[in-house]
């Protein structure tokens, strides 16, 4: 019966309300309430709320093992938490979709290791990416049409790479690749960006580009970067969010942050 | 009331389990003949020193057993049963098996046969020679008069010395039927019995003939002792006494005591299902731990595993052409030339193919898969396409049996204990020595454990080594199984395979849940649905439990598991 | 411009697709107007061969897209060609009539020897060519579209996807062999009489299935083409090098592989159903589970992810075949387990790879290539 149940849902369902318009009249795009995910007994996220608002850009950090990239498992429906709850705007709740639903609803990720199709060219990375129909009918016969054409130049000038973008994305250098996958993330029109880890690796000039596009990319999205590189985090961050042990520490500015002992502890402490 | 029969059974089973671990020799082994085996005892354990009984009596009997008509011959095996004389069992299992020869003359010489063809005097147990023998015929005898035999063997029998010949000559008269004469004797016999099972068994040979009795209290006894008897003719009799019985009470007793024991033997039936579905597992572990290794710990999927135990196989076969003196042996010397021949093949794959392969497991499923059928290729062409049959050590044959309904073969029993010390010992292995630790350690992250100075290479080979070398000894304890053959391997790679699916990844206790998982339910689903049907259930089930749980009963959980 | 799409832009298979288009104009040549005696003379057993090759190439193509180009390598194939196979032969049974040995009008000898009454149900309607050929689609196609369904959406991927696969041939392959599943059991069926009215063994009617088989490989080739150039194929591709990207892209990467597994079994099972009619026998055999690995490395040979390399790959692997098993029948395993070897280590982009060595080679190979392999990966310290 359950298997006859979800066949149904799996087959015939169409998107979910994601046609209607967000609602975001309380001014906040994610709730993150009470998430509790453990792996064989550990812990990995503990009781963890979090509240993003609309076009903010936040900074999540926290020492290794903190949590942080199974919190973004659990916003994007990769893991399924074992309590709480995740709600995408006032209506939606993250927890009943799939990955594939809440990418088109709206929210992109980036990886920590930069993943693009490395077979495809640059051009064709963002094509993939375009806010489309992307039920397996349709990408048969789909073509570009103009307005998804244009929107395809405009990303690769944002990102930087008009110049490439014809080449195999595998040919691109580490860095470039980390800003073709913002690149993709921004094709599919995403309300809240979900960025792993974007400046390791990079070179101090590429970290300042990145550092520049993250901060335009703020304010028509919501923006959430787990970071490890502090200088880095001190030059993009309005608000800082530490997560220790599975569950939020503190919040605060950069500066506040730093000079809360419990960070001081949880950093310099062990 | 506690049932007699039921203790003699638990007590026999704990006895037996005793001595088959202790000295691997059967003692109740089913040979097509017991008697030949119980006279064969018979003869070693009452030696010369019975006291001799008056010389020309005997001689007499045993001339006189040659002569004459049928019955009155028969009277004379009586006779001579009730002779204290080592000679007499071997001369009427003789006479019984038409191995009893003698000249037609009043003073005839009686020889004889043994199993080598030698004809030797039945009375001073000395050779004849060949020309002598030529006016020898073979003593005619019938089947009234095997049945009499029989009896006057199992009398015999029952003042053996040893009490489990004791026990079978009983047990024998029960199956063969009692008469008064049998009663009596056995009757006599229980006021001197000292051992339980016997007497257990006495009283219900007697149980048994009191049935017939015409009063209605003493079948209702007989009833209640007969209770908890295994054996085929008590059932039949109690069957016969809840049909016919004219008197309404014995009937019902009768049905009782009949649903009583249906129920005992339902239950055995499923203590036999389980075991062999054990057995299975044992078979299906053995073949799946090796896998669990090269597939769970280090990620490559091995075809040709079902090849590196065929090679096991051969080697068996081969160590027993080399010394065909020493079967019983030979496997302790295959065991360790097994594990080192197919670990060394194993090897010689991971070196020449493997190691290119690391990180990309469809390809070396394919080219293992091309490994594989070299193998079997060779095999043939070395050792030739047809079966070769591999000899059981005697310590290897015939079965334990517990009761009438439960009995269990020796190699499958071994096969068993054995599978589990190998889960066992390859357990202490990754767990407690420093090859173990050091596979963990390249399996769980190679480029640490190199920069810690693990020689990740080296430990590769090894562990391929270790699961190919563990596949070499799966293959001897098949070939205790069945044929060997090019395509042993094959049978079982496919379950191998399901069971480590079926497991879990990586998880050794999850190849053990899943190896008897699977041998228990495919043993179970046979009555119902047949051999092949039963596997191909089994196939679908595992299909369908892969939806529920992908990763098996044991799943590796947490952040890269979920990659 | 689709043209340019689907073949022009295509030398490879352009080149390919002429062969076969020329064969399947002069081997009816040779065969028919070429006498006997001449030495251009092409026997009607080399059509039938070649028609057997031609069917093989099809199979070999619906591997090579599912492999090739989506990473989904799927040990069961055999299966579905198999069950297209069965469809064809069960329509076959059917037209045998009252011909069989036992002169039964309805049933087959078999059903007969087995001492069957009727009919089954599931033989029903078999007498109907239409409704076979319907079968031919729709049951390998079902079989595909439940199996992968249940597959794919519990995420069941790389080598266990495989040995599924396997598990599953190899089910078929014992139910098959049983009698009382009414297919023949251990001998199948055989002793066809004709198709649609033609007598089969007739040198017409070999000639016709061999260019049957022809026009099918080519329209076959050509959807292929149409799928693997379309949106749809950059995804598969994605799918195969990226998949949780694909994924959080927003495309359900599960129902792009199910309905590429079931439109490759489709295909597989139309291998199937020409290839009985040439052979005249299907038995349990063909889902042996070597079969399904073996068409494998007839793609590996070719050089998979480009479509006419499974095409090179069936023909030149069985060509080597014929070869060997008429000259040393012992050495053909050895050859074919060298070759499983020789593929995966040194041409890991097949026969076509080492003409396309200077090219850039669209697709990328070591899909899975990456430090350290996940199944490793998951391994735990508690072992």
């Amino acid at each position: 019966m359950n298997i006859l149940s979800q066949a149904r849902r799996s087959l015939g369902q169409a998107d979910p309300n994601f046609g209607a318009p967000l609602d975001t009249t309380k001014g906040t795009i994610l709730y993150v309430e009470g998430i509790t995910v453990s792996f064989d007994g550990f812990r990995a996220l503990n009781n963890l709320n979090l509240y993003i608002d609309e076009g903010e850009l936040r900074c999540i950090i926290g020492p290794n093992g903190a949590g942080k990239t199974t919190m973004m498992d659990v916003i994007t429906g990769k893991t399924k938490p074992d309590e709480g709850s995740v709600f995408f705007g006032q209506q939606i709740n993250l927890l009943e979709l799939s990955e594939h639903q809440i990418a088109r609803g709206g929210i992109g990720r980036k990886f920590q290791k930069p993943t693009i199709f490395e077979a495809l060219s640059v051009y064709e990375n963002l094509e993939l990416a375009t806010a489309a129909d992307k039920r397996v009918w349709w990408t048969l016969t789909q073509q570009l049409n103009s307005a998804q054409k244009y929107r395809i130049d405009e990303v690769l000038l944002q990102i930087g790479l008009q110049e490439h973008r014809y080449k195999n994305a595998g040919a691109l250098s580490h860095g470039q690749k980390q800003w073709l996958e913002i690149g993709m993330l921004l094709m599919q029109n995403p309300r809240v960006l979900l960025v792993d880890e974007p400046v390791a690796g990079m070179t101090g000039e590429e970290t300042e580009k990145t550092a520049e596009l993250l901060l335009s990319l703020a304010g028509d999205h919501s923006v959430i970067v787990v970071e490890h590189d502090m200088k880095f985090v001190r030059s993009i961050a309005r608000k800082v969010t530490v997560l220790h042990q599975g569950s939020v520490l503190t919040e605060g500015t950069m500066d506040q942050v730093q000079n809360d002992p419990k960070v001081i502890e949880v950093y310099l402490g062990e | 009331m506690r049932n007699p029969m039921q203790l003699f059974g638990r007590w026999q089973v704990q006895l037996i389990l005793l001595l088959s671990l202790c000295c691997p020799v059967s003692i109740f082994a089913q040979d097509a003949d017991t008697t030949a085996s119980t006279t064969e005892a018979a003869s070693d354990t009452t030696p010369a020193e019975t006291p001799a009984v008056t010389e020309p009596e005997f001689d007499t009997l045993v001339k006189a057993l040659t002569q004459g008509s049928l019955p009155k011959r028969a009277q004379t095996a009586k006779k001579l049963g009730k002779l204290e004389d080592h000679r007499v069992a071997g001369i009427i299992a003789a006479l019984q098996q038409g191995n009893l020869y003698a000249e037609k003359s009043s003073d005839p010489i009686v020889a004889i046969v043994d199993n080598s063809g030698n004809y030797v005097d039945a009375i001073s147990g000395e050779k004849i020679a060949a020309d002598a023998a030529e006016s020898l015929k073979r003593v005619p005898i019938n089947n009234t008069m095997r049945t009499q035999l029989r009896t006057v063997l199992a009398a015999l029998n029952l003042n053996d010395k040893n009490a489990a010949v004791r026990l079978d000559a009983v047990n024998r008269m029960i199956a063969d039927g009692v008469d008064d004469d049998i009663i009596a004797l056995l009757q006599e016999r229980q006021k001197t019995e000292p051992d339980d099972d016997v007497r257990t068994a006495i009283t219900a040979a007697v149980a048994l003939m009191n049935l017939q009795s015409s009063e209605q209290q003493v079948r209702l006894d007989a009833i209640q002792i007969l209770r908890g008897s295994l054996q085929q003719e008590v059932r039949t009799a109690l069957l016969e006494i809840a049909t016919n019985d004219a008197d309404v009470k014995v009937k019902q007793q009768a049905q009782f005591a009949l649903d009583s024991i249906e129920d005992r033997i339902a239950a055995f039936r499923l203590t036999e299902n389980i075991f062999f579905g054990l057995s299975l597992g044992s078979v299906l572990l053995l073949s799946a731990i090796g896998l669990a290794i090269t597939f769970g710990v280090m990620g490559v999927i091995n075809m040709a595993h079902g090849e590196l135990m065929m090679i096991g196989a051969y080697v068996t076969w081969v160590v027993q052409q080399v010394f065909p003196n020493h079967i019983a042996y030979s496997l302790m010397i295959a065991i360790p030339a097994a594990f080192i021949v197919a670990g060394l093949v194993g090897i010689a794959i991971e070196r020449g193919v493997i190691r290119f392969l690391y990180g990309r497991p469809l390809e070396t499923l394919l080219a293992t898969f091309g490994i594989s059928l070299i193998l079997q290729q060779a095999a043939r062409s070395i050792f030739s396409p047809l079966n070769r049959a591999v000899e059981l050590p005697e310590w290897m044959s015939g079965s334990l049996v517990i009761n009438p309904v439960l009995s269990i073969t020796y190699n499958r029993l071994y096969i068993f204990i054995f599978g589990l010390l190998v889960f066992f010992a390859l357990l202490v292995i990754l767990k407690k020595t420093s090859l173990g630790l050091k596979v963990r350690a390249v399996s769980q992250n190679r480029a640490m454990a190199r920069a810690v100075g693990v020689r990740a290479s080296w430990v590769d080979a090894m562990t391929f080594g270790l699961g190919s070398g563990i596949a070499g000894i799966a293959g001897v304890a098949l070939s205790q199984l069945t044929n060997v053959g090019p395509n042993l391997g094959q049978a079982y790679i496919i379950d191998s395979f399901m069971v480590v699916v079926f497991g879990g990844v990586g998880n050794l206790w999850g190849t053990l849940v899943g190896a008897m998982g699977l041998g228990i339910i495919n043993k179970f689903l046979e009555p119902y649905a047949g051999a092949v049907l039963a596997k191909v259930l089994v196939l679908v089930l595992l299909i369908l439990f892969i939806q529920k749980r992908p990763k098996g009963i044991f799943p590796q959980k947490g952040r890269a598991a979920a990659d | 411009m689709l043209t340019q799409r689907l073949l022009l832009s295509d030398r490879g298979g352009m080149i390919v697709l002429g062969l076969v288009l020329l064969a399947m104009v002069l081997v009816p040549i040779c065969n028919i107007l070429v006498p006997e005696t001449s030495s251009l003379h092409i026997s009607t057993f080399m059509v039938t061969l070649l028609g057997k090759f031609l069917c093989y190439a099809l199979l070999a193509l619906a591997v090579d897209l599912i492999w090739g180009y989506c990473g989904i390598l799927s040990l069961g194939h055999g299966a579905f060609f198999a069950l297209g196979g069965y469809a064809m032969g069960m329509y076959l049974m059917r037209q045998i009539g009252p011909r069989g040995q036992y002169g039964d009008p309805l049933l087959p000898d078999f059903m007969v020897f087995l001492n069957w009454k009727e009919l089954p149900w599931y033989w029903q309607g078999f007498d109907m060519f239409w409704f076979a050929m319907l079968m031919v689609i729709v049951i390998p196609g079902l079989l595909a579209f439940v199996f992968g369904w249940l597959a794919f959406r519990s995420r069941v991927t790389g080598v266990y996807f495989s040995i599924i696969t396997q598990a599953l041939t190899y089910a078929l392959l014992l139910a098959f062999f049983r009698n009382e599943m009414g297919f023949g059991g251990n001998n199948g069926l055989t002793d066809f009489k004709d198709i649609l009215g033609f007598p089969i063994a007739a040198n017409g009617t070999r000639i016709s299935l061999f260019l049957a088989s022809g026009f099918m490989l080519i329209i076959a080739y050509i959807a292929c083409r149409y799928i693997v150039t379309s949106r749809m194929g950059k995804i598969i591709v994605s799918i195969r090098d990226a998949e949780s990207r694909t994924r959080f892209c927003g495309y359900k990467v599960e129902s792009y592989k199910l309905w590429l597994f079931v439109f490759s079994a489709i295909l597989a099972g139309i291998a199937g159903a020409l290839y009985v009619p040439q052979v005249g026998i299907i038995n349990p055999g063909e889902f042996s589970p070597l079969n399904s690995i073996e068409l494998v490395v007839w793609v590996a040979t070719g050089g998979r992810g480009t479509l006419f390399g499974a095409i090179v790959g069936a023909f030149t692997v069985n060509y080597g075949k014929t070869i060997f098993t008429s000259y040393s029948p012992e050495t053909w395993l050895f050859a074919l387990g060298a070759l499983f070897v020789i593929v995966t280590l040194v041409l890991p982009k097949g026969l076509v790879g080492l003409f396309n060595r200077n090219k850039k080679v669209p697709a990328k190979i070591n899909t899975t290539a990456e430090p350290t392999n996940s199944t490793a990966e998951t391994a735990k310290e508690n072992v």
